[in-house]
């Protein structure tokens, strides 16, 4: 995800500290990956290079933790034409999973082996996530939900890959 | 860990020549969720209707706290089905003359309770599924959504020690399903009862404590290495 557009985009509810925008990210987006503070300040230093944000008076004491930052209308604009651009949907061409079966199968080991524990696996963090929504607010429910629904797509490829294993082990034998 | 409820122990069961079950072993303990998964044919509901006696199995052992099913009259087998089990299937399966909060006070009405007294407990578990707003309309008036939650309620409403859900949010839409699999955890978690949960639904099983699936009739247990 491009973090300077998120800090952009929060920027333009209003002027924001450094230390505040770290605090909000974290709160609405950082789930397990908290942004580091080197990494907020050198953002911040890139998108006032590019015109994006402007310095909106400074505390006294110095230092950058104590800067606030404003949005451009560059910024503005910038933000807008990032919201209407679309993620690259992800395709996951290149299996681990596959891969291990397919091994499994020429070296006459046990191919389903392999998927139950990969099945029990996925299972397991599924749990976690559904306790975790279980306790959670809407935006962790919807954070977890998103989650669940990749981990599940991945067991349906499982269950279907075990329903071809006997096709699949003669193609790799012949 | 607690002590074990419900066992079915190699079993197998075949529909004429068909194959159902073979050699399938699952046990249940006090208060657990186990989801059986596995696809389409695999023998699931065969091995839920095994467990809950509704299907005697060709070979192997159903004991209920003890208990062998098989050894029972089946006298005494319906009233174990009554009394220690609640069913939720895949469509509600509720009466259609009935209202819903009638559908839900029916398993007591079975048991010998009156009516007043056994319709102010239905309502209570309807308020509890968050459904008490449609106790006096028919099954055939409400969503897919309100009905399985009106089964939730009836297969809960005599206290029983484990619930047979086939599919139970099958027919609903994630939002729904899930709200489904919420109440139905929620509420056998707090009354102890064990679930055993029949899905093909990893969303669904991840609500489990644990799960077990069948391939071809047999069960796999897998143990993660931690
Ligand atoms: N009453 C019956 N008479 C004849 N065959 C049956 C009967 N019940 C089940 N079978 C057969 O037994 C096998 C297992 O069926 P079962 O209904 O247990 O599968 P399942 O895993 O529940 O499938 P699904 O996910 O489609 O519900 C299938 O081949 C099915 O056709
Ligand atoms: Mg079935």
């Amino acid at each position: 995800m491009s973090i300077g557009h998120a800090l952009l985009g929060l920027l333009e509810t209003g002027p924001r500290h450094g230390y505040d925008l770290k605090r909000v990210y974290d709160e609405r987006f950082g789930q397990d990956r908290p942004l580091a503070y080197g990494q907020v300040y050198s953002t911040l230093s890139r998108l006032l290079r590019n015109g994006l944000v402007v310095e909106s008076g400074i505390e006294a004491g110095g230092g950058p933790e104590r800067k606030r930052y404003a949005i451009t209308d560059a910024g503005v604009t910038d933000v807008g034409a990032w919201l209407v651009t679309p993620e690259n949907p992800q395709i996951y061409l290149n299996s681990a999973l596959y891969t291990k079966v397919v091994l499994a199968l020429m070296s006459g080991r046990d191919a389903e082996v392999v998927l139950d524990t990969q099945r029990a696996a996925h299972l397991k963090a599924m749990r976690e996530l559904t306790a975790r929504k279980r306790d959670g607010d809407l935006a962790d429910q919807l954070i977890c939900d998103h989650a669940l629904f990749h981990l599940e797509a991945d067991l349906r490829w499982l269950e279907l890959t075990a329903a071809r294993l006997n096709e699949l082990r003669e193609q790799v034998a012949g | 860990m607690s002590e074990v409820l419900l066992s079915g122990t190699n079993l197998g069961k075949a529909f004429g020549s068909t194959p159902a079950l073979d050699s399938a072993d699952l046990s249940v303990r006090r208060g657990e969720i186990v989801a059986v998964m596995g696809p389409s044919g695999s023998g699931k509901s065969t091995l839920l209707h095994c467990l809950a006696g509704i299907v005697t199995p060709d070979t192997g052992v159903v004991l209920f706290e003890g208990r062998e099913l098989s050894s029972m009259s089946d006298k005494a087998r319906s009233a174990l089905r009554r009394g220690e089990f609640g069913f939720v299937f895949q469509f509600g399966q509720l009466v259609p003359e009935l209202s819903c909060v009638e559908n839900v006070a029916l398993p007591l009405r079975l048991g010998g309770a009156k009516r007043k007294a056994a319709e102010a407990t239905a309502r209570e578990w309807l308020a509890r599924l968050q459904v008490e707003d449609i106790a006096a309309k028919r099954p055939s008036e409400v969503s897919g959504g309100q009905g399985q939650r009106v089964a939730v309620a009836r297969a809960l409403v005599t206290g029983p020690k484990v619930i047979f859900a086939d599919e139970p949010t099958g027919a609903l839409d994630s939002l729904s399903g899930e709200q489904v699999m919420r109440l139905l955890v929620g509420t056998a978690k707090e009354t102890g009862a064990a679930v055993v949960l029949v899905t093909h639904e990893a969303r669904v099983a991840a609500y489990s404590d644990r799960e077990v699936v069948v391939r071809d009739g047999r069960t796999r247990h897998v143990e993660l290495v931690p």
